[in-house]
């Protein structure tokens, strides 16, 4: 086996005088640092306004007076209402954390399937992986199964979301790559089938679980509780470190099946990781929060516009930018009008949608993207 | 051992339909082979077949004695790069980025640290260097197939396989490219190149196969197998070998007029 190892540099090159090699570009880490560091901190201090608003007023102070206090450390005030306490660790700091969890859940998934597909179209949302995840956990409400206790929604809805990411990627596959006209199509289909599947769970069901259910189709992260909380924090952890490890890989993939197997990726165990990867965070999204589409087609695309689309940066930022957006959009939802908590996924798809449709002609008309 | 890599009695059907038929073939390290003949005649099959991607109905391939069929992606990567005939790129990566990606089946390993040197050698044995900051997807075709062949140096693998790397290439690249090809089977590496330019195949093999129909006409030095009969035979139209001062010319028979003069 040694005969071809090793030995075969590329032939050094013809002296001439002193040149010295020339320089490689340079890696753009700093743009890439200042964008994590932004969003990172964005994140933070998103998270203690938004705790803050809503029909009882917290002062951010005071909410990280709170926060501080609870870890022992007095140097802010606390909450000057006497339930300010009690809302923000019973109602708002399980939401706002929920928030942050799911978008970053979304954004992941979104960029996973694009690298997965090589293509910027594919989302969750978009090509009705959420829509199967929600058919399958609809399915446990409807007919009350609490085979694995909390566990029973997410486990049904990782099942679900599986087996729709293995159908689209099936079904759009054509050697080796993903043409647009296809995912977009394929997604139609998969939608139309899984939204029967859901209208069947809605005619079976009773009253209570119908309004479960309508709720849920239509997002919202209204009666968070820690628990749940305490389920989807681990899928996400899980998802998100998975993602990070396959992301020189995604990079690769880019290259379309072929060539990426030419230069050393294991082409189908990559494509296997990827794809329970983004069944397991849309679960995770889609287990408690409902349906919230097009996060995960418009924060990374919006990443790649600042850092290019390396997925060693794309995927931590399209993150924390996730996470970002669903806090924004969460606290809008709930505070736009007064008593009244608007249903999240709503708003996503009122502005995801023009934007997937912007996505749409742009990625037809650039050479970029496989149109 | 030689020739590391051996196809030995290779047939392919696709669709249904054989593409290949009983090919017999060796790859030599310090050779270029260069592969001809008409459109069809099954030369990126056989490239496909040579490089792992196809695994033949009948007969082998064998890297170093190995089936490479049996070779994992990675094994496979450090000994074998391929220039695919098309390339396309889902995502705008820059172009030095794409390079970098030649690196990949070396990554976690002590050649790792030679990264940087081997992707900024690799980009000026292509004349990219100027491009590596532009985005690969709004490059031109010549520039896509230069930014590919970097790509495929920079992976730094005894066998290196090549797809009409001259295809959508100006004059001065076509003789760049072949430079380079001849530069890496001089300094022991082996090269096969597809190439639909008989002239410029004469001018840079060390051995040219002729392929038709699925079927190995003839292996050898450009003299012994380039010649009037059997091409015109291959391609089905009369062409001529003219020795112009020790170079082989190959041209096409035009006009009776015009051949006369
Ligand atoms: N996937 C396929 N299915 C059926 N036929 C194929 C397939 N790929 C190639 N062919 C046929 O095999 C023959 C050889 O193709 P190819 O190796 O690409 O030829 P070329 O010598 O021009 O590179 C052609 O007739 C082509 O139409
Ligand atoms: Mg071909």
């Amino acid at each position: 086996m040694t005969a071809v190892a090793g030995r075969h540099r590329l032939p050094e090159a013809v002296p001439t005088g002193d040149v010295p090699p020339p320089a490689l570009p340079p890696v753009r880490r700093g743009r890439a640092g200042l964008l994590l560091a932004a969003l990172g901190v964005g994140v933070v201090v998103s998270t203690l306004v938004s705790a803050g608003q809503g029909q009882l007023d917290v002062p951010a102070d005071q909410v990280l007076g709170s926060v501080l206090h609870r870890l022992g450390v007095d140097v802010l005030p606390l909450p000057t209402h006497p339930q300010g306490d009690n809302t923000l660790w019973q109602v708002r700091f399980p939401r706002v954390a929920l928030a942050v969890l799911v978008g970053a859940a979304l954004a992941t998934a979104g960029a996973l399937m694009q690298g997965l597909f090589g293509n910027p179209l594919a989302e969750p949302g978009v090509v009705g992986v959420s829509v199967g995840a929600a058919l399958a956990a609809a399915f446990v409400i409807v007919f009350q199964v609490t085979l694995l206790g909390a566990w029973t929604v997410p486990a049904f809805a990782f099942a679900g979301g599986l087996v729709t990411t293995l159908a689209v990627y099936a079904l759009s596959r054509a050697d080796g790559r993903t043409e647009v006209v296809t995912l977009v199509l394929t997604g139609i289909a998969v939608n139309a089938v899984c939204s029967a599947g859901l209208a069947l769970m809605l005619f079976l069901g009773d009253t209570a679980a119908r309004e479960e259910i309508v709720f849920w189709q239509l997002g919202s992260l209204n009666g968070t509780r820690w628990a749940h909380v305490a389920v989807v924090a681990p899928c996400v952890g899980i998802g998100l470190a998975g993602a990070l490890a396959l992301s020189r890989r995604l990079d690769v993939l880019a290259l379309g099946d072929r060539a990426a197997r030419h230069v050393g990726v294991d082409v189908e165990r990559v494509r296997v990781a990827a794809i329970v990867l983004v069944a397991l965070l849309t679960a995770a999204a889609v287990s408690f929060a409902g349906i919230i589409a097009f996060v995960g087609l418009v924060v990374p695309h919006l990443v790649r516009m600042v850092v290019g689309p390396g997925h060693r940066v794309l995927v931590p930022a399209s993150a924390l930018g996730g996470a970002l957006l669903l806090l924004w959009a969460d606290l809008f939802a709930r505070t736009a009008v007064a008593y009244a908590d608007l249903p999240i996924g709503m708003l996503t798809s009122l502005v995801g949608g023009p934007f997937f449709f912007w996505l749409l002609r742009r990625t037809r008309r650039t050479a970029g993207g496989w149109a | 051992m030689n020739a590391p890599l051996v196809a030995s009695g290779v047939g392919v059907e696709l669709g249904g339909a054989p593409v290949l038929h009983d090919v017999d073939l060796e790859v030599r390290l310090g050779e270029l082979l260069v592969l001809v003949g008409p459109n069809g005649a099954g030369k990126s099959t056989l490239l496909g077949v040579l490089s792992g991607d196809q695994v033949p109905q009948r007969g082998t391939v064998t890297l170093d004695g190995r089936r490479v069929a049996s070779l994992r992606a990675g094994e496979l990567a450090r000994r074998r790069a391929v220039l695919p005939q098309e390339n396309r790129l889902a995502f705008g990566f820059r172009v030095v980025d794409v390079v970098r990606m030649g690196r990949a089946a070396w990554a976690g390993r002590p050649e790792e640290d030679r990264d940087d040197l081997v992707v900024a050698e690799a980009l000026r044995r292509s004349d990219v260097t100027h491009l590596a900051e532009r985005v690969y997807p709004t490059l031109s075709g010549g520039e896509r197939a230069r930014t590919s062949l970097a790509r495929v140096l920079a992976q730094e693998t005894a066998l290196v396989l090549l797809d009409e790397p001259t295809a959508a290439l100006d004059v001065r690249h076509v003789e760049l490219v072949m430079a380079q090809a001849r530069e890496l089977a001089a300094a022991g590496h082996a090269v096969v190149a597809v190439l639909h330019d008989l002239t410029l195949a004469a001018a840079h093999a060390d051995r040219v196969c002729v392929l038709a129909d699925g079927r190995v006409r003839a292996v050898g030095a450009p003299r012994a197998v380039l010649t009037a009969d059997l091409l015109s035979t291959v391609y089905e139209h009369p062409l001529e070998v003219v020795d112009l001062d020790g170079r082989l010319l190959v041209l096409p028979h035009r006009h009776p007029q015009e051949a006369l003069c």
